[in-house]
Formats: structure tokens, sequence, C-alpha cells
């Protein structure tokens, strides 16, 4: 990792809620963020990610709680007090302006000089590589080009943090993509907080250092991207990030057990309230043939049921097995000619093998 | 929406609508050719020509005094009427306003009252106040009223098009609302200004009723005194006034017309 | 691991200060309201206090007698006298004739205009537009000119051997009628183009598709379709028909009087202002009932697609 510059100081945001009359979009936030870290709000459409953004850019006022930026209250602060970078969806670039102007914009307002507006004008372009772009009107611009003249203009004026409203939506795939790791790296080298918006949990596992799931208005887990992956705590975000199949687990004296076969784990599961669930990515289950020795144990779990349907899905085959116990599991495998030589075929009986470590319980509802 | 029917077959609708269009259009222009007429005779084709009824315009004390009223109070209105028009229709645009629809329609309401109730409305209400009938004010106020729906359409239809999001950036970078309107939005929306700024005062100089109603001698309006010849004492010089009249009703709104759509199709082909 | 969501202990930030923060979000929202009220109070002052007003005001003083009691005498007046219930009969006359002609005139214009290439439609658009944004005045006096007894038409109509002299075009009905058509014609127009052109072409290809003429696709397809707009147009036309002034006045050279004119002239013909007043209630009454039909009818015809 490059150094980073620690100029950039934390965001707390404590009991953060906003009502619409009884619509309850945003109920009881609170998190910190650390100093230069990127954290992605993540959640499905109306789960409250944008409203949250927005309360703190100063654009919704919030019904109660508090905002700080570098232990300063800022929740009653209009947005153009607050000091923050934003960049919108749809960019709202000035049309009536250049690309240089644009740019400029920010520095005017704070009555910069002339000559410290060209400079740091200069420097924000080339630090989006568009640099010699100044005198260019915005509808010469692609799409890319404008995303990345709305990050130049935001970050021009060196705010405090920098936010971000699903940045990369408008974007086609392609893109999308190699904008991940450009802003990634904008990132790394400006050092700056950062707080983006998006629905696409690829892109907040790209992206960022830490990511905060939102459901419904609440904070449902927030944690680093291989954290959320690995140790999801409810169903709705082992769902939402990457791809899961769930079984039911019941409690029994020897553990957690699925039907009647105890299930093992890496730890121990303490029993809790609420339906659990065994969370089974597909990537981490391996296809073995059925008749061969399980090679199971202590240390992995099997399961054995029948392939239904195989997918070619490019890099890797999705294969879907209805389990003995009556439950229908995916597996992935990656497309290897080590694995394609056994290749099972639809109607053939199977085993799943799950290492020990790579069992993990979630909460039914969360 | 072109449709598949061949010209030919529609041949007398293209006749048809040619002498409507004649209908309308030809007509007014006849007073340009009898207002250049050497005799009193308002025929045309006119049997000489002259500058005389311009003369007689230019020189009259009643047509230059009220040209000057009408003149005076149409820009008043123009400025009263936008500065309204537009505070009101940039704060409606704002969504979150529980009321807008209601003002809105309130705002724009007077296009579908007769003028003549506006008129007699509000002579009675200036009789009894004292102070407004034949003034400059009075007259001002009263115009208002009949253009500010003018300035209201127009800049409902220019804010509709205009992307708020603009002005949250602006504010985000460090514009107070004020500034951000300032630098952001009304540059963006300057045509729709100018045409509500145009409409007013021309919906102003053209305005007879009210004016009719609330100012008379000298505080008479260009069309009340055009209006008060018309109907009594006819005189070619009203050629020349309506000739006048004419060029400055029509020409600005066609002019404007023509930049908005050359804009436009300029805008059309940069679109990307 | 510790979930910081399901519990904040409100760390630093104690309850004293989240008050302060609520009152302070008050503050800020109060402001905002105060902001948006002081920005649209100038518009809606000057509608209320020079229209909504003096309109209730004519209201109140319509309902009082010569005598200072309350009373509807001035209404009677109006329905009592012959020359006022003429005024009537001729006002609502003169409105029909005026927008049965503007239908017949304006329909196929718009129809045209919707139909038009862009360029094509561009130019014929103008030329709907110019007389539009002429002043009324202006018109009113070239048709006198016109209309007149040595004016163009007559002398054409001689020359051509139509008549043998000339006939009286102004100062009555039919040059009120022709002043008044030339006015409303482009308020036809308008509103008709713009429900034409939102009507969706691929109708008239499917029914031509589907085996109808263009004859009977438009006379099934098309104008039922266009109906919200045509009636919309109508009603305003007829509206400002009723309350029209100037054109009456001067083509009609004092023998047609509609109630606009009569109104002016109650003013100063009676003692007091009531009949002037009740009048112009009735007046606006006409109108609202006309809007309202047309609002209702628009959208039973809307409705019904």
């Amino acid at each position: 990792m490059t150094e980073r510059k620690t100029s950039a100081l934390p965001v707390q945001v404590q009991m953060l809620s906003k009502h619409f009359g009884t619509v309850r979009a945003v109920e009881d936030v609170s998190f910190d963020i650390r100093a230069g870290e990127l954290l992605t709000l993540l959640g499905p459409s109306g789960s409250g990610k944008t409203t949250l953004l927005m309360m703190i850019a100063g654009f919704s006022r919030p019904t109660r709680g508090s905002i700080r930026i570098a232990d300063q209250e800022i929740v009653h602060l209009p947005p153009h007090k607050r000091n923050i970078g934003m960049v919108f969806q749809n960019y709202a670039l000035f049309p009536h302006m250049t690309v240089g102007e644009n740019v400029a914009y920010p520095l005017r307002l704070r009555r910069f000089g002339r000559s410290e507006i060209e400079d740091r004008t200069r420097r924000a372009l080339d630090m989006v590589q568009l640099g010699g772009y100044g005198a260019r009107r915005i509808n010469e611009l692609s799409g890319g080009q404008r995303q990345r003249i709305a990050l130049a203009r935001a970050i021009v004026f060196e705010p405090r943090i920098l936010l971000m409203d699903e940045p990369l939506s408008a974007l086609d795939k392609h893109l999308r993509e190699a904008m991940q790791i450009e802003i990634r790296q904008l990132h790394d080298r400006l050092g700056m907080t950062t707080i983006s918006v998006t629905h696409d949990q690829r892109e907040a596992l790209t992206m960022s250092d830490r990511i905060a799931v939102f459901s419904s208005g609440r904070l449902a887990q927030i944690g680093a991207p291989a954290e959320l992956y690995e140790k999801p705590e409810s169903r709705f975000i082992a769902e939402f990030i990457g791809e899961s199949t769930f079984l039911p687990l019941r409690h029994t004296p020897a553990g957690p057990a699925y039907g009647e076969q105890v299930i093992h784990f890496a730890d121990e599961v303490k029993p809790a309230a609420g339906e659990m669930l065994l969370m089974l990515r597909p990537e981490r289950l391996r296809l073995v043939p059925a008749n061969g020795t399980a090679g199971g144990g202590k240390d992995a779990n099997v399961f054995t049921g029948q392939v239904q349907t195989i997918v070619f899905q490019g890099e890797s085959l999705l294969f879907e097995v209805m389990l003995d116990g009556g439950h229908k599991v995916s597996v992935r495998m990656a497309n290897r000619s080590e694995n394609l030589r056994q290749l099972p075929q639809a109607g053939d009986r199977v085993a799943l093998k799950l290492e020990r470590a790579d069992a993990r319980v979630v909460r039914a509802e969360g | 929406m072109e449709s598949y029917v061949s010209h030919r077959d529609r041949l007398w609708l293209y006749i048809f609508v040619g002498l409507v269009i004649f209908y309308l259009v030809v007509p007014m222009l006849i007073v340009i050719p009898v207002s250049f007429s050497s005799t009193t005779a308002m025929t045309f084709p006119p049997r000489g020509w002259s500058l005389r009824w311009y003369e007689a315009f230019f020189g009259e004390q009643k047509w230059i005094g009220s040209l000057w009223v009408s003149l005076r109070v149409a820009t008043l209105t123009m400025i009263v009427t936008t500065l309204a028009g537009v505070a009101a229709s940039y704060t409606l645009h704002q969504s979150s306003f529980r009321l807008s629809e209601t003002i809105r329609a309130t705002l724009i309401s007077p296009l579908a009252v007769p003028s003549i109730l506006i008129g007699v409305g509000i002579f009675f209400v200036y009789a009894r106040i004292g102070g407004l009938l034949n003034t400059t004010a009075g007259l001002v106020l009263g115009h208002s009223v009949v253009a500010l729906p003018f300035v209201m359409l127009t800049m409902s239809a220019g804010f509709s098009s205009f992307d708020m999001s603009q002005e949250m950036v602006a504010r985000s970078l460090g514009a107070n609302r004020f500034k951000a309107f300032v630098t952001v939005t009304l540059p963006q929306v300057k045509f729709s200004v100018a045409t509500s700024m145009l409409l007013s005062f021309l919906v102003s100089f053209d305005e007879l009723i009210i004016s009719l109603m609330v100012a008379s001698g000298p505080m008479s309006t260009l069309s009340r005194v055009t209006f008060a010849t018309l109907r009594d004492d006819v005189d070619p010089t009203l050629a020349a006034v309506s000739t006048l009249m004419l060029i400055v009703t029509s020409v600005p709104p066609l002019l404007l017309h023509l930049y908005a759509s050359r804009v436009r199709a300029r805008n059309g082909r940069n679109a990307g | 691991m510790a979930n910081v969501s399901t519990f904040p202990a409100p760390g630093p930030i104690g309850q004293a200060e989240f008050e302060a923060n609520r009152r302070a979000l008050e503050r800020d929202r109060r402001a905002e309201t105060r902001m948006r009220i002081n920005l649209t109070l100038p518009a809606l002052l000057v509608v209320f206090v020079l229209m909504a007003c003096p309109i209730l005001w004519l209201l109140s003083l319509s309902v009082v007698a010569g005598d200072g009691r309350l009373s509807l005498e001035n209404y009677a007046l109006f329905f009592s006298e012959q020359v006022y219930v003429e005024m009537f009969l001729k006002t609502f006359m003169i409105a029909f004739v005026v927008t049965v002609i503007c239908v017949f005139l304006g329909y196929p214009v718009a129809y045209l205009l919707a139909i038009l290439p862009p360029a094509w439609s561009g130019v014929l658009m103008l030329a709907v537009l110019v007389p539009f944004w002429t002043s009324g005045l202006v018109r009113t006096f070239s048709w006198l000119i016109i209309l007149q007894r040595n004016g163009i038409v007559n002398k054409s109509l001689v020359w051509l051997g139509v008549i043998d002299k000339p006939i009286s075009l102004v100062h009555n009905m039919t040059g009120t009628v022709i002043g008044m058509v030339h006015i409303m014609v482009p308020f036809l127009i308008l509103p008709l183009y713009a429900s034409m052109k939102a009507i969706d072409g691929n109708l008239m290809r499917a029914g031509a598709n589907l085996g109808s003429s263009p004859t009977h696709a438009f006379f099934r397809i098309f104008l039922p379709l266009s109906m919200p707009g045509l009636v919309a147009g109508m009603i305003m036309v007829f509206v400002m028909c009723l309350g029209f002034y100037i054109t009456p006045a001067i083509l009609g050279g004092g023998k047609i009087k509609m109630i606009a004119q009569r109104i002016e002239e109650s003013i100063s013909l009676y003692p007091t202002w009531g009949p002037a007043a009740a009048l112009a209630v009735l007046l606006l009454l006409m109108t609202a009932v006309c809007l309202f039909v047309s609002l209702k009818l628009v959208r039973w015809l809307a409705a019904g697609r």
C-alpha cells in the first residue's frame, strides 16, 4: 500500500434518523469513519443509504441525531458551509461553463488568487488524467470524462471529506470496472476520507476499505470487504454480498445439525435465539463423485445429492444440486481443464464437500 | 407524426389551410401601406404616398404623451412581474413545497378571467381607496395582474427543463443559495427570463380594457387613445399608429422565436 | 464482534447536545419556510389584492340595492328589460357562431401542423403565431379598413360583378364575427395542435395495417383522439368571446353590444355601481360554469380512451 497522507479527519455519525411522516427512511444510524478511509454505503434501493448521504452533505434535514466532522457538529450547517466535496450521480457539471471554469468554481467562491486558481485547477485535472482539457465544453465530453471532471471539481478545494452518490451507475460495464480501480487509486493518492454510495456489491468490494450495509433504513453490518464476505451476520448480508444458498439448522446436544447430520464448524457456535442457517458459498463447495471416499471426518462436511442442471457461465460452471435432505444448493466450479476431466452430468449422484473452515452460520433475519 | 398519405390526395387540405393562413396574416398588414397614404381617405391601395400621418403622430401631444405613458408603464410592469414571477416560479419549482400546485394555479388564473371583470373590479377598488386612479402605479399594478400568468407559464417551462441538482452541487462547493442561483441557475434560464420580460412588456403595452377603466386624460395609454380615436373619430393617423404597434408587438417575439429555434437546433446537434 | 449499529453509547455526545441539535434543525427549517413565503408573496399579493379581492367586492356590491339594502334587484334588472335579454342572447349567439367557424377553419390548420415535417410545420406555425402576437387593436382596425364601404372587399365584389353596390360589412354582426374569428382562431389552433402532437402516430399506422383507408382511419381513430384538445380549445374560445370587448366595440359600431360593453356602460348609466357589478358577476358565473363543464368534459373524453 502506498503511504497515505493523514490530513483527512474522521467523521462521526450518531443516532441519525430521517422520518417522512410515518416512513422511517433512516433509523438510528451510528458509525464512525476513520481518517483517510473509503467507506461505501451499500444497500438495495430504499435502504436509506442515499438519504443518509444527503444528510451528511446537508441537503436533507435529519429528524434527529448528530453528525460531526473532526469533532465539529455540522448537522445544522447549510451545505455551503460544510466544506465537503460531492460527486452527484448525474455529475451535474455546469453546461454554461468550460471544463476549467467548472473545476475552478469552488476556488473562485473561496476567493483564491488567479495564479493559485490556475495552478490548482491544472493539478486537479492532471490528477484525473484530463490535463489540458480546461478549455473544452461540457457537451464535448464522454460519460467517463464527465465523471472525472466532476471528481476533479469536488477535490480541487481540498475538502475534509468526499461524498460520491452512485458515481459509476451511469457508465457501461467495462468503463465501470476500469473506473472502480481508478477511483481507488485516486483515493490512495489523495488520502481523502471518502463516503461512496452504491447498490452494486461488486463495486463496494472493489473500492472500499470498509462497507456499511443498509437495510430498511438501518445499518445492518459494517466491516472490511473480506470480513463481510466471510462472516456475514445475517441472511440478508450473505445474499446481498456474493451468492449463497442456505440450509436450515436445528440445535442438537452435539451441536447445530442439518437434519440428522451434525455440522462441523471452525469455532464453537453458540446457540442463539431465532432461526439459524448454514451459509453455503457456491465456490466453497467441492463436487466429488458419490461413490468415492468422502474424505470427511471432522475436518469437512459432506452432503449427498443429485445434479439437476449445469449452466456454463464462461469463467465458471454453475451446478444446481438437489440434496438428499430436500434442499437445492448451488455449486460453482472454475472452468479449468482439471475440473472438466471428471465432470458430473445432470442426473448423476454427487457428494458436496464443505471444509470445516468454510462452514458459517448466519441469522435468518437481519 | 408524418402521414403515409400522398401529397396529391391532400391537395385540398393544403389549399384550404393556405386560404386560412392568408386570412390570418394578410389583412393585418394592410395598415402598413395605408399609413403612407397621402389622402385622408383610408383606401387601399392608397392614392398617393406621404409621411404626413407619421408626422401627425409624432407631432401631436395626445399621441406622443400616451406613447410615453405606455412605454413607462410597460417597462415598470415588465420589471415588477418578472421579478415577482421568477421568484415565485423558482420557489414553486423546489418540489418539497406542499401547496405548490394550488399556488401555481392561482397565479395563472387571471388568464381565465375576462379582463373586463378585472378592469371593473380594479376600478371600483381604486375609486374607493383613492390615490391610484389615473396614476402610473395604478396602471402598473393593474397590468401586472394580467401579465403575471405569462411570466409564470414561461418560467415554469424554463425551470422544468432545468436540473436542480446543479444548484445543489454549487451549494456543496461553497455557494450559498443566492450565489448558486445567480451563478448557476440564472445563466441557464436566461432565455426564459428574456421571454418573460418581453411577454410582460408586450402584454402591458397592448393592454386596453384595464387602462380604459383606470386611467384617462393625460394618463391615457397609447392603446386607450387609439381605441377612443377608432371609436369616435377615425383618422388616418391611426394607420401610422397601428403600423408602429404592429412592428412593436410582432417583430420582437418573432426575433426571439427565431433565435430560440436556432439555439435549439444548435444544441440538438451538439447533444451527447 | 461488536457491531456498531446495535447500540451506540452516545459516547462523547450527551442528551443535552442532541437537544441542541434538534432545536438548531428546527430553527433552520423555519428560516427556510420563511424564505419560501417571502419569495412567493409578492406574486400572490398582486393576484389577491388586484383580482380576488376586487371580484369579491363586486360580488358584495352586486347584492346591494340603490337604497343600501341587501337585495337581488340589480340582477333582476338584467332579466326583466328586453334590451338586456337580447344582449345575453346576442352574446351567446355570437360566441357560438365564432366558435363554430373557428373550429371549421382551425382544425385543418392544426392537423396540418401536426403532420408536416419539422421544417414546414415551423413556417406554418410562424404564420399562426405572428398574428397571434400582434395587438388586437391593430387587427381590428385592419378589418375596419378592409370591410368599410369603399374598402377593398366591397370594391372587389363590385368589380367582379357579384353585387351592384357596396354592402355594409362593418358596424354590424358580420364585421364583428369576421373580426372576432380572426383573433380567436389561433387560440383554438394552438392547444388543439398540442393535443394532436401527443397522439401516438403508431395508432394510425396500426389502423392502416388492419385495413383502414386514410379517411376511415381519420374519422375512427384520429378525430376521437383529438376530441379532448378540441373541446378544450372550443370552450376556451367560447369563454373568451363571452367577455370580449375590443372587436364588438369597434366593428359593431355601437349596434352590437355584448356583455362587456354593457358592463362598461352601466357604470355611468346607473346611479350606483350595483348593476354594473351584478352584470360582471353574471359574466364571471358564466365563465366559471363553462370552464367547469370544459374540465369535466375533457376529463370524461380523455378517460374513455
